[in-house]
């Protein structure tokens, strides 16, 4: 029996890219994409950069061309959801009523911006940040004199925050604990990345929750804080996380917490279904836990890992994560994934604008945050594919080379 | 009609028509010119479309910024004295062709 193909749920960056490797590793069954969105896959980083900034224009951050899915023979199916999958008939449905069969089934379904279920939720003005719809409507709506409220200081919502005051705009960003970026980076950088905003005139609220919104005719007008507080808006960006789109995978009987739970090579409780991405929990070789993460690296390199077994070059999922965010003036970079409470060891001076994070969690170097020090940041890759290799006193003596010691004496 | 030509490591070239301004990167891309990865599209912060300039076209790109300069320290294939991000090098107005050299490998 001809093999049936494979077909990708997800038209992201990750679904794409199974795609597109599929074809780079020489796989010549069929290659089927379906995705929600209208148009062709794109890049997501920069609907909150230089998209929102109005830097790129839409054709700029498409992955590809058309041509390039008709030349490598990918069949993209656009503004098309899949309903249902029957494992053991191997078919997926569609929300058209289509049904299509399957050899492989890679689940690249990415996530959603968690929205907040408080009153007045309904009213328009309020918004996420995820799709290129999102961002047109956002665009659309930052002009002058609108005042912006973004619930949550996250990457997101601070990357939205300093281009709409870029544009002149009132913004006031709220935040329920008691910093900025507080699940992503240590206090040292995420008070040197607010204070630059500050100094640009963004207005944080912390320790600050949004419990409500005013409106009138049907738009918001306002946002209702624990302080008891309403502040004035005419546009509200949430930014508070995203939930994984684990609904398919949940109602075919994979296993799902959090996440789609995929073993260290990417594999779920089916042995013909893959998750990678946004999407997918998986085993990292860097954590005890199990850990899902959102960013471009992650949906990338899982989705070449998945490409690579479907055709044949079969190993286990062990990619050093990194992500990295456009800050105002200040370019943060970050490899490797700490915890909260893990210890900081300052590289270099922070009155230069110039300086590392290094991060250590039991003498082991778990992430390094880089500010505007790129070669840091590509020098901490390879450390922490090897975390032993430096210690915290060597982290920040400026005057040891970081690649010297990538290399094992 | 200027354009940029991309050397392939077997020498196979082929050269793309482009407007001033378009970039190395984008019109690979864009394209499906092979070899050129560009995983952070274009935002110099992956070095995965780490090109080397031919001699010849020199002359025409601005140097390499700081934090080009730092991020070329890590491309896969190795640096060179030519080497540049393709997303920083745009094709300038008033010239004829860029060449570049693809490296044999980005990740």
């Amino acid at each position: 029996m001809q093999d049936a193909g494979v077909i990708i749920v997800g038209s992201g960056q990750g679904g794409f890219q199974v795609a597109a490797s599929l074809r780079d590793d020489n796989y010549v069954g069929l290659i089927t994409v379906i995705g929600e969105e209208p148009g062709l896959p794109y890049q997501r980083p920069p609907l909150s950069k230089s998209f929102l900034s109005s830097k790129a224009q839409p054709g700029q951050i498409e992955l590809r061309p058309a041509a390039f899915y008709a030349e490598k023979n990918i069949k993209v199916i656009t503004a098309q959801r899949v309903t249902t999958i029957d494992r053991a008939a191997r078919r997926v449905t569609l929300a058209s009523g289509a049904s299509l069969p399957y050899g492989h089934l890679v689940l690249a379904t990415g996530a959603r911006a968690r929205m907040p279920p408080i009153p007045g939720a309904e009213l328009r003005g309020i918004v996420g940040l995820r799709t290129l719809a999102d961002a047109e409507l956002l665009i659309a709506r930052l002009q002058p004199g609108c005042r912006v409220v973004i619930v949550g200081a996250g990457f997101i919502g601070l990357e939205v925050a300093v281009i709409a005051r870029d544009k002149a705009l009132d913004v006031r960003v709220l935040e329920f604990t008691e910093r900025v970026l507080k699940r992503s980076v240590s206090a040292t950088s995420a008070d040197f990345l607010a204070s630059a905003l500050m100094q640009r005139g963004v207005k944080f609220s912390v320790n600050t929750c949004a419990t409500g919104y005013t409106g009138s005719g049907g738009r918001v007008t306002g946002v209702i804080t624990s302080q008891g507080e309403t502040v004035p808006a005419d546009l509200v960006v949430i930014g508070i996380g995203v939930e994984p789109n684990v609904d398919l995978a949940s109602e075919a009987g994979l296993q799902v917490q959090d996440g789609i739970v995929v073993n260290e090579r990417l594999i779920t409780s089916d042995p013909l279904i893959s998750a990678i991405g946004d999407c997918a929990r998986f085993p990292a070789l860097y954590s005890d836990a199990l850990l899902r993460l959102e960013s471009v690296q992650n949906a990338v390199d899982q989705a070449r890992c998945v490409a690579a077994r479907i055709a044949g070059k079969d190993a286990p999922y062990a990619k050093v994560p990194w992500f990295w965010s456009d800050q105002g003036p200040n370019r943060l970079q970050i490899a490797g994934v700490a915890q909260a409470d893990d210890f900081a060891v300052l590289r270099g001076d922070i009155s230069t604008t110039k300086f590392s994070v290094f991060r250590f969690r039991a003498g082991r170097l778990t992430a390094v945050e880089s500010i505007n020090s790129a070669g840091d940041h590509m020098a901490s890759r390879k450390l922490l594919a090897n975390p032993a290799c430096i210690s915290p006193e060597q982290a920040a003596d400026t005057s040891l080379k970081l690649a010297a010691l990538t290399v094992a004496p | 009609m200027p354009q940029i030509t991309y050397v392939q490591p077997d020498g196979t070239r082929r050269s793309i028509a482009v407007n001033p301004g378009a970039t190395v990167m984008l019109t690979a891309v864009a394209n499906g010119v092979e070899g050129i990865v560009a995983e952070c599209g274009g935002a110099a912060m992956c070095a995965t479309c780490h090109i080397y300039l031919d001699e010849a076209s020199q002359p025409f790109v601005p140097p390499v910024s700081e934090v080009e300069n730092e991020m070329l320290e890590s491309a896969a294939a190795g640096r060179r004295e030519n080497s540049r991000l393709g997303c920083q090098i745009a094709m300038p107005a008033g010239v004829d062709e860029i060449i570049v050299h693809v490296p044999t490998h980005q990740v």
